[in-house]
């Protein structure tokens, strides 16, 4: 009988152990998107200047994190950073570099894009101005490449939280493993809890994710009616 | 043993694996596109209740992750008496998320076709349904390529998730390889290569037909 | 004798295989103002981008005050500080109110006080009758008063020589008599050196010292303003004049 199921989530300490699981989560992709955001704009406007090999160099990091799965990003990471390169860092810390290496790919495609969408007028009415580089990316460039990358941006932050969910398969305790180990623990006395705990996660990732996917929407919606009009 | 015997030796399994990658793949895509395609006309047409189905579905399905709905799939259904086998969970979920990214590729599509198309086209006295036949949808629809070819290659890499329930993809053959053998560097290799060969060349596929759909239709 | 501003010799330009502007000489002096005239296609927004630096041409030079411009970006970026542009598209930064527009350029590239450029900001501002709006975004002026915004970011540099390509073809009918005013002010009341592009010939018999005709690409003819329009020299300049007459 499903409905008694439900009290496995109010169990012992069960409940405060998923929302334990669910920080840790929402830690790793904070953090990750912090330095992986941060990164992506440095890269994405290095990838519209001039300098080919520059260039060049940028196109392969980010296709290479296009073409590789994140759980074989996970795992490359986790076997060849402390085996090849000597690096050992906690599963938490490996995850956070993965998954902002990665952000930093996915953002530089995005901030790049927005970048050579700015109307080559706007750069000519500031270079007759006399401003220099520097200053055209930074009073002109950006300030309206933001608000056309704003979406898109969003859409990458859902998708980072998202992807989260397989850092169980690196034995972090992230909210999904820690569901795991709930559904386990009290398969005897709760034979239907399997459907509750995984409900759970389900319904926390969605409370997470679809606030920001609807606003990522909304401000697409909104650009796209200041565009026609 | 070294490196290149390693990688001789495992060759066939992991020929296995690509295959029911591409395999898992192509039925997911073709899946997916065709809920895709039926979700976004429900909701083109506003049809009552279903289309408020649809968004629902929709919007569920995007918002969580593939893993926690295989999760679902695999282990929770199977309380409730449907129970399927693994590969079949895999096929189902791939759907059920794929589904939703392709109803969002085609509606942006429909969406995008400029509104004095739409205006020019009422104008000449076109029904709602002409309109959509000969106007919204064969523009929208080229619209929305550039979507649909990103999450093609989005649902390819997605199949790389099915290691979590044990399908033997390719992903899930050289974890399995690595845990027997300890040779990482090896079978990571042979891994990275493995979805190489498969995207790179479709990404270029796409991005010429891309290009060769947007200039048949509007000679630019 | 006048100081002479800018004097072009043996510039030519090409776009790949075209050749868009051959032989071009010219030279003019401080004060004078000259309409650059001709066909669409002629080649005449390409040459007044050159001036700017924001084409690249591939043979010829450009003396600017006395001194040959080297055609580097840096060498061009301090160039652009005395000459200001008006383009056709107005081009205000969307995303800067209409005081940080103009404001831009004098404190950051040119290090003026902020104090000192806002209050000479305003002043140009009220000349053009649009003091009122200098806390406004550029989304909401019309075409008009931003065209005349543009006009007063390019003086804000207090340039030498002001250059405007076709500053009234995209804007209402109703709208181009203002800019134009403008214009003609900064050539009567300032003196101002100017360098305008233009379709409307009363405006620019009104106003030019000089024309310099351009057809594909090359002057056909440099005449004194008012002899252009009433005795053009060339057959091509009689025909393109009574092409613009209706």
């Amino acid at each position: 009988m499903a409905h008694s199921g439900i009290n496995v989530l109010f169990e012992g300490r069960n409940l405060i152990r998923l929302f334990g699981g669910l920080w840790t989560t929402v830690e790793i992709a904070g953090v990750a998107l912090i330095l992986g955001l941060l990164l992506g704009i440095v890269l994405g406007v290095l990838r519209t200047f001039p300098n080919r090999l520059l260039r060049l160099v940028l196109r392969l990091y980010l296709e290479f994190f296009r073409i590789t799965p994140t759980v074989v990003l996970l795992f490359l990471f986790y076997y060849i950073l402390p085996r090849q390169l000597g690096v050992n860092l906690p599963a938490n810390q490996m995850a956070m570099l993965a998954f902002a290496l990665w952000t930093s790919a996915e953002m530089s495609d995005i901030v790049r894009g927005a970048l050579i969408s700015v109307p080559k007028h706007q750069r000519e009415s500031g270079m007759a101005i006399g401003l220099n580089r520097w200053q055209l990316y930074r009073y002109v460039l950006i300030p309206q490449a933001v608000s056309l990358e704003l979406p898109a941006t969003v859409n990458l932050v859902t998708r980072v939280i998202k992807t989260t969910s397989v850092l169980m398969l690196i034995s972090v305790m992230d909210v999904i493993n820690v569901g795991q180990q709930v559904v386990e623990a009290n398969n005897q006395k709760f034979p239907t809890g399997v459907f509750w705990v995984y409900g759970m996660i389900f319904v926390m990732y969605f409370a997470i994710d679809y606030p920001l996917s609807w606003w990522a929407k909304r401000l697409d919606k909104k650009r796209l009616e200041r565009a026609n009009g | 043993m070294s490196s290149w015997q390693i990688i001789q030796q495992s060759l066939p399994l992991f020929e296995k694996g690509f295959v029911l990658t591409l395999w898992l793949s192509f039925i997911g895509i073709i899946g997916s596109i065709i809920v895709g395609l039926i979700c976004s006309l429900l909701k083109y047409f506003r049809v009552p209740i279903l289309s408020k189905i649809a968004v629902i579905y929709v919007e569920v399905s995007r918002n969580t992750p593939l893993l926690v709905q295989l999760f679902f799939l695999y282990y929770a259904f199977p309380v409730l008496g449907f129970k399927l086998n693994a590969e079949l969970c895999g096929i189902v979920g791939l759907i059920f998320l794929g589904g939703s990214y392709m109803a969002e590729g085609f509606s942006g599509g429909f969406d995008g076709v400029s509104k004095t198309q739409v205006e020019t086209g009422k104008a000449i006295g076109l029904s709602q349904l002409q309109l959509a036949r000969y106007v919204v949808f064969p523009q929208g629809l080229i619209l929305s390529v550039p979507a649909l070819a990103a999450n093609m290659i989005f649902l390819i890499k997605e199949t790389s998730i099915f290691t979590v329930i044990a399908i033997p993809e390719m992903t899930n053959t050289a974890l399995d390889l690595i845990g027997m053998y300890y040779r990482s560097n090896e079978y990571l290799l042979m891994l990275v290569i493995g979805y190489a060969l498969i995207l790179i060349p479709l990404s270029l596929i796409l991005t010429i037909l891309e290009k060769r759909v947007r200039y048949g239709s509007f000679g630019n | 004798m006048a100081k002479q501003i800018i004097k072009v010799e043996h510039l030519e330009k090409y776009y790949q295989k075209d050749h868009i502007l051959h032989d071009i000489n010219f030279s003019i002096d401080q004060g004078e103002v000259v309409a650059l005239l001709g066909p669409s296609g002629s080649g005449k927004s390409t040459l007044i981008r050159c001036l700017n630096g924001l084409e690249a041409y591939q043979k010829g030079t450009i003396t600017f005050n006395g001194k040959q411009v080297e055609p580097t970006e840096k060498y061009w970026q301090q160039v652009r500080q005395k000459i200001g542009m008006v383009f056709q598209s107005y081009d205000l930064f969307p995303n800067l109110t209409v005081l940080d527009n103009i404001l831009l350029g004098p404190v950051k590239v040119q290090h003026q006080s902020p104090k000192v450029a806002q209050a000479s900001a305003e002043k140009l501002l009220d000349q053009v009758g649009l003091r009122d709006y200098e806390k406004a975004y550029p989304r909401q002026l019309s075409g008009g008063q931003k065209q005349r915004i543009a006009i007063v970011r390019a003086l804000a540099l207090k340039p030498e020589l002001m250059l405007f390509d076709e500053v009234t073809a995209s804007l209402d009918p109703e709208m181009v008599r203002g800019v134009l005013n403008i214009i003609s002010k900064l050539a009567q009341d300032a003196n101002m050196t100017m360098i305008v592009v233009t379709h409307e010939m009363n405006f620019a018999q009104q106003i030019a010292d000089r024309v310099l005709f351009l057809e594909d690409g090359r002057i056909l003819e440099q005449t004194k303003g008012d002899q252009f329009f009433k005795q053009p020299q060339t057959d091509r300049a009689r025909a393109f004049l009574e092409s613009m007459a209706f």
